[in-house]
């Protein structure tokens, strides 16, 4: 155990002096992708005020408050992606990795999770300055910040399980980024990450509720604005715990078999 | 896997007034198969490869048995796509073999336990895992937390390592700022800093010159002195396995050709030899003793046929006035290439 702490830590410290290099990248990378939110918020303000100023409980300071805080949420579902899985599978880079004693899935969480220390530093004065336009309607209890802090990371925890599944398929065939986009489709609409997920039809209210989706973008945003009761906020953290054990486990059965065919091409 | 009767039980049974050698890489029948998809060129073709696919089976490694001892520095030769580079991955565990058996430090490579990784490395000329953008000191301090080895081994192997490789002033260097060379040298010190006790070297000192090349051997060999490392390498730079290298093993299409020491090698396959002479009265004709490849002045080289190389002397040193004559092997790059050629047309 000490030995895995002593890796995390030394990993992610690499990380942040990798990221640290490209720290004006890192910025414009993240002002660019603020460029989505923000339309979802002006279109979604627009509508609560045509609408005598709420729409399905949401006013133009709550759809503020989400909008900001999907910023940050979204920086911490970056993970490793399925295309660098395909990278990594098909032209052999895998063979480095799966030459230390230590499973690659530990460096892609390692190394991602030190970048997330960055990207909050980076991300601080970008949401200062969305909250100065924008007036945000955002003022969370203890409980809610405290259930907050670990949502985000359970969030990247069950994302980082989930692309990596996906990229694995890789393992069986070699061409599989509409695979991907399949999944990023049903992502934007299931997740909260397009609309709250309060606003859409029931039935897709009810399909998300078996999905993983949600735990990864509505639930961390919903847990700091003051959308939930706080039995829905612990169980969503129980919701969390699940969905990264089923990833887990899901990890290592297809792993076990994925591995017996990678072919180390290319090196 | 099919259960088949090991190399090293057979070589025991018939050999069983001999201590019982126990080798640290112990391969038997080992093969690699992969399943290729294949099709002719053009429209029709490709549409037909939709309802009907064909595939060939490529064999890249097939059926080679051999066992390597602690402290072995054992050279691998062959051609581009004899299977080298395959059997270098199925025993540092990258692949998985398609049937026989292979055991290094008592493990199956391919279940890539804990213990087995912490003892083995895989170098790869071509290929690297320092942080590119980082010095190496830092992608150092990662291979230590990796490795889990503690802080004062750690130091005290980095920094004899960088003192033996003469690397003081490049590690604090972002990588993507060193030199190729330079840049192979921190991969291999890398690669050595939880002390493995077998190194897979595939073409460490490729595209480096000569004095780069050179360092990089007596490192290895010095790795090997000091710490009884088995090493296993291959390389297209003959310097390298004359350097290194007593013994040799020779891959061709997947099969071994030779498996012994390098001079036996070249006695085996090299059916001439050379004769260097310098003439005391100056330049003569000497077609007449063998293939002249080079007369100049006084001065004169001769291949003759092997069986013939001690009449040939004996004629030379009788009729013609010899100031100096030797009797060479022929360069072991000859020796190779005739080896593979040989294969080829037999093929």
């Amino acid at each position: 155990m000490k030995r895995y702490l002593d890796f995390y830590l030394t990993n992610m410290k690499t990380a942040v002096l990798v990221e640290f290099q490209y720290r004006w990248a890192n910025y414009f990378y993240m002002i660019g992708m603020i460029a989505e939110p923000v339309i979802y918020l002006v279109v979604w303000s627009t509508v609560a005020e045509a609408q005598g100023g709420q729409v399905g409980g949401y006013t133009a300071g709550s759809f503020a408050a989400y909008y900001i805080v999907w910023t940050l949420v979204r920086n911490m579902n970056i993970v490793f992606t399925p295309y660098g899985w395909e990278e990594r599978i098909q032209r052999g880079r895998l063979s480095m990795e799966l030459l230390r004693p230590i499973h690659p899935l530990h460096n892609d969480v390692a190394f991602f999770a030190g970048w997330k220390l960055v990207v909050i530093v980076l991300w601080l004065p970008l949401a200062a300055f969305l909250a100065w336009i924008f007036k945000p309607t955002l003022q969370p209890s203890l409980l809610e910040v405290g259930v907050f802090f670990i949502a985000i990371w359970g969030a990247y925890l069950i994302r980082t399980m989930a692309l990596s599944l996906l990229g694995m398929i890789t393992f069986w065939t070699t061409r599989v980024s509409a695979i991907f986009e399949m999944y990023f489709a049903a992502e934007l609409v299931l997740s909260g990450r397009l609309v709250p997920m309060s606003l859409m039809p029931e039935w897709v209210q009810r399909l998300a509720g078996f999905l993983p989706f949600q735990w990864t973008f509505g639930y961390p945003i919903e847990s700091l604005i003051g959308a939930l009761t706080p039995g829905e906020l612990i169980g969503g953290l129980g919701m969390q715990a699940l969905w990264i054990g089923i990833g887990i486990l899901l990890v290592n059965v297809v792993w076990r078999f994925g591995i017996r065919r990678f072919s180390a091409v290319g090196n | 896997m099919a259960k088949i009767p090991s190399l090293l039980v057979v070589f025991q049974r018939k050999n069983k007034h001999l201590p019982k050698p126990i080798p640290i890489i112990h391969v038997a029948r080992l093969s690699k198969h992969y399943q290729v998809p294949v099709r002719e060129a053009g429209l029709r073709q490709a549409a037909r490869a939709l309802i009907q696919r064909q595939h060939r089976t490529v064999k890249a490694v097939d059926e080679i048995s051999f066992f390597i001892h602690p402290g072995e520095v054992v050279g691998f030769l062959g051609p581009n796509g004899a299977g080298k580079t395959t059997t270098l991955k199925m025993l540092s565990g990258l692949l998985h073999p398609t049937s026989g058996q292979v055991r290094v430090l008592g493990y199956e490579p391919h279940r890539r336990q804990r213990a087995f990784l912490e003892q083995i490395t895989l170098v790869m000329g071509n290929r690297n895992q320092l942080a590119w953008d980082l010095p190496a000191l830092d992608s150092f301090e990662l291979q230590r937390a990796i490795y889990g080895i503690p802080e004062h081994e750690y130091r005290q192997r980095r920094d004899e390592f960088i003192a033996l490789l003469d690397l003081q002033d490049l590690v604090h260097k972002p990588v993507r700022n060193l030199s190729l060379g330079e840049r192979m040298k921190m991969e291999i010190v890398g690669a050595l800093l939880h002390r493995p006790q077998v190194l897979f070297l595939d073409e460490p000192t490729i595209g480096l010159d000569v004095t780069m090349q050179r360092r990089i051997r007596t490192f290895i060999s010095e790795y090997n002195r000091r710490y009884g490392a088995s090493v296993m390498l291959t390389s297209h730079y003959m310097a390298d396995v004359e350097a290194l290298c007593k013994r040799v093993i020779v891959i061709h299409h997947g099969r071994i050709l030779y498996d012994g020491d390098l001079s036996g090698l070249v006695e085996r396959f090299s059916a001439y030899k050379t004769i260097n002479l310098t003439l005391k009265n100056g330049p003569v004709s000497l077609e007449q003793y063998g293939e002249v490849v080079s007369q100049e002045g006084s001065n004169a080289s001769l291949r003759v046929p092997k069986s013939e190389t001690s009449r040939i002397t004996s004629r030379l040193l009788t009729e013609q006035a010899v100031a100096d004559l030797t009797v060479v092997d022929p360069p072991i790059e000859d020796v190779i290439e005739t080896v593979f050629n040989q294969q080829a047309e037999a093929a």
